[in-house]
């Protein structure tokens, strides 16, 4: 499996075939604070590239997610409901926001590495 | 990923370097987040976190740097407080001479049309009047006052003063190490005293619904008297994410959100702060800019008013949402002027302004959020009981 990230503070992470997890990297979630509400897309939704696929509320601000790649919501981290702070304590592990089934698995490639986007 | 301004509304011009109170290097050194804020840098929260810091202000104590707000005195040519006071009366809805020295105010300044120019915090002394206006106003207050009063008094600008508020339960036991006197102080007494020497003015009030009190002090005595304070264990540095998050529970407006030149003290919900003296009827009714208008939304009623609002679920509906009567959306009523997460409540808060069919407590609404309809029910405010000490 690898993670790769975008310049808007998304990761991505390639899991099976063509299917990817996305979530805010810790960089993100430190930047917006506290996080009281996550809401995805509904599952099915399809979604261009650099479409907004969630939106993550803190006490201070709202910000939307964007998906780097076109895909399809498969499937939205329930767990963020009942606790949205799951986002802030494990951000690119138990934080995950939502799973997508990729339109063109071979454009993950495009996006960042981790060695990349530490140099942002 | 695409981070939203918190205070949109206060972006400072372009040209103009930002301005620092004098705890900006104090704010740092405690690992402070710095924004933009009415021409300064502020703090926006600490690493405790805006969660916490608030949680903290309403359970122990919080200390906000509120040094970005402007301090007036406002001395009268001949006489004392009570001709400071009689002059100011003619540019505000509000009871002065009837106000005991060393009392303080929650106090409107109000336009020819009745509008807010700005919400201010007024204390009688002595000599003269003690005034806290807002930052972003701060300018153009002291203008205006200076113009209205120009034959009768006399308007010193602090601006280069410091205040400090200590906010919470624990306020009070802090704060009496520095100021024994403050134990025997109400909520919104106001004394010139003074601390190793130098003049402060202490007041018991504050904006965040707890217990508290407000120092303003020389500039170069800040950092230690911030220092002192935050060394008690119960006092924690508190940023303005969490200060919005106190006052929105607290049902407290923010000037240039909640309130403008275009909205009246009656559309505010803020008649209470209109004592009778200055209504119709009473021994010194009118006499302010707006009066006659002011006069005529209290005998008629108003088109709209300000209400506290609570979304069912999780999502914060903030300030600019629109809010309908019905769920599809056909008929607007009005608009969130601010929301968010309240931490004390435990889940959203907001408060807008609707029309006066929709006003009453408990009316269902609903506020259009990205594109679906999330009912909301008109509430009282506060959202939290306050903790004032009166």
């Amino acid at each position: 499996m690898t993670t790769r990230y975008t310049e808007t503070h998304e990761w991505v992470r390639l899991e099976s075939g063509n299917i990817a997890t996305i979530g805010i990297t810790a960089h993100a979630a430190e930047e917006l604070g506290d996080v009281v509400f996550v809401e995805a897309k509904d599952v099915g939704t399809h979604l261009k590239d650099g479409e907004a696929v969630a939106v993550v509320e803190s006490v201070k601000a709202a910000s939307d997610i964007y998906t780097p790649l076109a895909a399809t919501v498969e499937s939205v981290n329930s767990a963020l409901t009942d606790d949205p702070a799951l986002i802030n304590g494990d951000p690119e592990g138990k934080g995950w926001i939502l799973t997508v089934t990729l339109d063109d698995p071979e454009a993950f490639n495009t996006l960042l590495s981790a060695e990349d986007y530490k140099k942002l | 990923m695409w981070f939203c301004p918190i205070f949109a509304g206060v972006i400072p011009l372009m040209n103009e370097p930002l301005k620092h109170t004098p705890l900006y290097d104090l704010h740092v050194s405690l690992g402070a987040k710095m924004v933009p804020f009415a021409g300064y840098e502020m703090p926006v929260q600490y690493p405790m976190g805006v969660m916490e810091e608030h949680q903290h202000t309403r359970h122990k104590a919080g200390l906000f740097d509120v040094s970005h707000m402007g301090q007036l005195r406002i001395r009268p040519r001949s006489g004392g407080g009570a001709e400071a006071a009689a002059a100011f009366e003619t540019l505000v809805p509000m009871d002065f001479i009837a106000l005991p020295e060393g009392r303080q105010r929650y106090a409107l300044l109000t336009n020819e049309q009745g509008g807010i120019r700005d919400d201010l915090m007024v204390a009688r002394q002595a000599g003269d009047l003690f005034a806290v206006v807002n930052a972003a106003n701060k300018d153009s207050d002291a203008a205006y006052i200076e113009k209205q009063l120009a034959g009768d008094c006399q308007v010193t600008r602090q601006f280069d003063r410091a205040l400090l508020a200590l906010q919470g339960p624990k306020a009070v036991d802090v704060i009496v190490d520095l100021f024994p006197q403050a134990a025997a102080m109400r909520f919104m007494d106001c004394v010139d005293t003074t601390l190793d020497g130098v003049a402060v003015t202490l007041s018991r009030s504050g904006y965040t619904g707890e217990d508290g009190f407000e120092l303003g002090l020389p500039a170069d005595k800040a950092e230690a008297v911030a220092r002192k304070l935050l060394d008690h264990p119960d006092v924690a540095p508190i940023g303005l994410g969490a200060r919005d998050s106190l006052r929105l529970e607290a049902g407290l407006c923010l000037y240039g959100q909640d309130l403008d030149t275009t909205t009246t003290p009656v559309e505010a919900a803020l008649v209470w702060s209109i004592q009778k003296s200055r209504r119709p009827g009473g021994e010194r009714a009118g006499g302010y800019p707006g009066a006659e208008m002011i006069a005529q939304q209290l005998e008629t009623g108003v088109y709209r008013k300000r209400v506290g609002l609570i979304p069912e679920g999780r999502a914060p509906i903030r300030a600019g949402v629109e809010l309908f009567a019905d769920e599809a959306g056909t008929e607007k009523v009005g608009r969130v002027s601010s929301g968010g997460f309240g931490p004390t409540v435990g889940g959203p808060v907001a408060m807008g302004y609707v029309s006066k069919e929709k006003a009453a407590l408990d009316t269902p609404l609903f506020a259009s959020l990205r594109g679906r309809m999330v009912p909301v029910v008109v509430r009282r405010m506060p959202f939290v009981p306050a903790g004032f000490k009166r």
